[in-house]
C-alpha cells in the first residue's frame, strides 16, 4: 500500500504541487492501479530474465556526420520567452 | 589533540569526445557558435523525436577504455537520469547507469614512493547538458538564459576508485589521464572550453580506520591547480571540523578560486533521486571481440610506452624521455630530428632547452613551429663540421625557429661562419694578450681560470665566431712562448 507520504514524494519527483485533498484522492487511485498490477506477481517468473526492451534490436548507429541544425528562429519558436537568441526561463536555484 | 588522518580522494572526470556531430543527432559540436545555433528537435528534446547513437562515440569510448586498461563490456545500455533543471530540455539526461561500456581499469602515476596504480571504476557515455546564464547577479536574478548548443555533446565520464591519497596524487592522476586522452585523440581536453571537467569526492579518516569518513563532493574547479588547491583546502577544513568535535556533513561544495576556499552549496533537503531506467529509445549495445580488436589495432603508442622506448631505443635519461613524450607532437618532432641526426642526446638537449623555451616565449603550439626537424639536424651537422661554434648555433637556432630558414642560409646571410683560420686567430690572440697583461701573468702563475677570461676576450673580438678549441690552444702556445 502506498502511503500518503509516498504520494508526496512522487509529486515532488514529478515537480507538481498537490493539495491535501488531491494527495488523498491520488493515493487512493494509485493504490487501485498498484493492486491491479499486483496480479502480475501471481505469474511464476522463476528463472526468467527481466525484459528491458520490448523489441530485440541492438547496435543501432548513425555515422558521425554533421547536418544543418534548425534555424535559430525555429528552434526558439516554442520558447516561453526569448532573449538574445536564448531561451528565457524562470531562475531555478541549483 | 591532533590526530593523524588518512585522506581518501576519488575523481570523476568528464571528457568531451572529439566527434564532429553530437551523440544522438547530427548537430555540430563546434565550440564558439552563437547561442542555440546548433540545435535540432532531438537535442531540444521535442516530443516524438528519436535519438540515434553516433558510432564514433562508442569507438572513442572503447579506445579510452583500452588506453586506461579497462575491461570493455560486451553488453552495455543507456539509461535515463531524471531531474528537473532547465539545462536539460527533456528533464532527463541520457547516461549509462548499471551497465557502463568500460569497467575495472587503472592509471599509473609517479609518486615520491614510486609508481602507484590508481584504479578506474568505470567509464560511461552520456550527453552533455546546456549552458545556463543567470540574468544579473546570482542572488537577484529572476530569470536564466539557456543555450542548448552544448546539449547532446558526447562525453565520457571516467570514475576513479577512491585510491588517491593526497591532493598532489590527484593532480598527477589528472595530468596522466589528460595526456593519455590527448595521445589517443579522443578528446582535446581543453579545460578553458570545458572539454575536460573534474569533480572530486574527498573524505578523511583516522589513520588505521577501515571505514571511510563522510565525504564531500567538490565542483567548479577549472584547472588542475584549482583541483589540487581545492582538495588541500577541503582536507584542512574537514580536519578542523573533526578536531573541534564536529561532524563532516555529506554535501556538495563549490570551489571559489578568488576566495581560495570551498563553499557549501546548501545540501538539498533530500538526496537526489534520479530514478534511472533503461531508455527505450536506444537499443542496447553489443560490443564483440572483433570490434575491440579493431580499436586495439588502431591504438597509438601510449605515453608511458613511448617514454620507455625512448630510454631503450635512444639511450636517453628517464628525465629526457619524460619531457620529450609529454605530448605526441613533441615526441614526433624529436623522432623526426633523430631520424636525420643520430646523436639523440644532443637533439634532446636542444629540444628540452631552446626549443621549449622559444615555444613558451612565442606562445606557440608545436604544429605552428616553422623550423623543420631536418633543419635542426643540419644545424647539428654544421656544428660537428666545425662550421659554427655552439655559441653561434644558439643564434642560428633562434633564427631558424623564428623564420623557418635553412641553417646554411642563416650562417651565410649573417656571416656566422666560425673562424678556424689559424693565422687570423693568432692575430686576434696577440692583440688580446697585449691588452690584458695581468691576466696573462695569472695564466703564467698557473691560474687556470684566467685562460677562460682570455678566451672570452677573443670571442668578444670575433663576436662569438672564433673556434673556441683553437683559440684555447693558440693562447696557451703564445703565452708559453712569451
Amino acid at each position: 500500500m502506498l502511503a500518503r507520504k509516498d504520494v508526496e514524494k512522487l509529486a515532488n519527483a514529478a515537480s507538481i504541487k498537490l493539495s491535501e485533498s488531491e494527495a488523498g484522492k491520488f493515493a487512493g487511485q494509485i493504490n487501485e492501479l498498484l493492486e491491479y498490477v499486483e496480479k502480475i506477481n501471481e505469474v511464476d517468473t522463476e528463472g526468467v530474465k527481466p525484459t528491458l526492451y520490448p523489441v530485440s534490436l541492438e547496435n543501432v548507429f548513425r555515422e558521425d556526420k554533421v547536418e544543418p541544425s534548425l534555424e535559430r528562429d525555429r528552434a526558439l519558436a516554442n520558447a516561453p520567452e526569448e532573449r538574445d537568441g536564448q531561451f528565457r526561463v524562470p531562475k531555478i536555484m541549483g | 589533540m591532533s590526530r593523524e588522518y588518512e585522506i581518501v580522494i576519488g575523481l570523476e572526470v568528464h571528457a568531451q569526445l572529439a566527434t564532429e556531430s553530437k551523440i544522438f543527432c547530427n548537430c555540430s559540436t563546434q565550440f564558439g557558435a552563437e547561442p542555440n545555433q546548433h540545435t535540432c528537435p532531438i537535442c531540444l528534446g521535442l516530443p516524438g523525436t528519436l535519438p540515434v547513437l553516433n558510432k564514433k562515440v562508442v569507438d572513442y569510448a572503447i579506445m579510452a577504455g583500452l588506453a586506461l586498461n579497462c575491461t570493455i563490456n560486451g553488453y552495455s545500455k543507456f539509461d535515463r537520469k531524471n531531474y528537473f533543471y532547465p539545462d536539460l530540455p527533456k528533464a532527463y539526461q541520457i547516461s549509462q547507469n548499471d551497465f557502463p561500456i568500460c569497467s575495472d581499469g587503472f592509471i599509473e602515476i609517479d609518486t615520491e614512493e614510486g609508481v602507484k596504480r590508481i584504479g578506474i571504476n568505470r567509464i560511461h557515455m552520456e550527453e552533455d547538458a546546456g549552458k545556463l546564464v543567470h540574468e544579473g547577479s546570482i542572488d537577484q536574478a529572476t530569470a536564466s538564459l539557456v543555450d542548448y548548443n552544448r546539449t547532446g555533446i558526447p562525453l565520457i565520464e571516467i570514475v576513479s576508485e577512491p585510491d588517491i591519497r593526497t591532493p598532489a596524487e590527484a593532480r598527477a592522476y589528472l595530468t596522466q589521464l589528460k595526456q593519455i586522452l590527448e595521445y589517443i585523440g579522443v578528446s582535446d581536453c581543453n579545460m578553458e572550453e570545458g572539454s575536460l571537467r573534474c569533480d572530486a569526492n574527498v573524505s578523511i579518516r583516522p589513520l588505521g580506520q577501515k571505514e571511510f569518513g563522510t565525504k564531500t563532493e567538490l565542483k567548479n574547479m577549472n584547472s588542475f591547480r584549482a583541483v589540487e588547491r581545492a582538495l588541500e583546502y577541503e582536507v584542512e577544513r574537514q580536519k578542523k571540523v573533526l578536531e573541534e568535535g564536529g561532524e563532516v556533513i555529506q554535501e556538495t561544495r563549490t570551489w571559489d578560486d578568488s576566495l581560495n576556499k570551498t563553499i557549501s552549496m546548501r545540501s538539498k533537503e533530500e538526496a537526489a533521486d534520479y530514478r534511472y531506467f533503461p531508455d527505450p529509445d536506444l537499443p542496447p549495445l553489443q560490443v564483440d571481440k572483433e570490434w575491440v580488436e579493431r580499436i586495439l589495432a588502431s591504438l597509438p603508442e601510449l605515453p608511458r610506452e613511448k617514454q620507455e622506448r625512448f630510454v631503450r631505443e635512444y639511450a636517453l635519461p628517464e628525465y629526457d624521455a619524460g619531457v620529450l613524450t609529454d605530448s605526441r607532437p613533441l615526441a614526433d618532432y624529436f623522432e623526426a630530428c633523430v631520424a636525420e641526426y643520430s646523436d639523440a642526446k644532443a637533439v634532446s638537449n636542444w629540444i628540452m632547452g631552446d626549443f621549449l623555451r622559444l615555444l613558451r616565449e612565442e606562445n606557440l603550439e608545436i604544429e605552428e613551429v616553422k623550423m623543420a626537424p631536418a633543419n635542426l639536424a643540419r644545424m647539428l651537422q654544421l656544428m660537428d663540421k666545425g662550421v659554427i661554434s655552439s655559441k653561434i648555433a644558439k643564434t642560428v637556432f633562434e633564427e631558424m625557429f623564428k623564420t623557418g630558414k635553412d641553417p646554411e642560409k642563416i650562417v651565410e646571410e649573417k656571416g656566422l661562419v666560425q673562424i678556424s683560420d689559424a693565422s687570423q686567430l693568432e692575430e686576434i690572440v696577440l692583440k688580446v694578450i697585449e691588452a690584458n697583461p695581468s691576466a696573462v701573468e695569472d695564466v703564467k702563475n698557473g691560474k687556470d681560470r684566467a685562460i677562460g677570461f682570455l678566451v672570452g676576450q677573443v670571442m668578444k673580438e670575433t663576436r662569438g665566431k672564433a673556434n673556441p678549441g683553437m683559440v684555447n690552444q693558440i693562447l696557451k702556445d703564445k703565452i708559453n712562448s712569451l
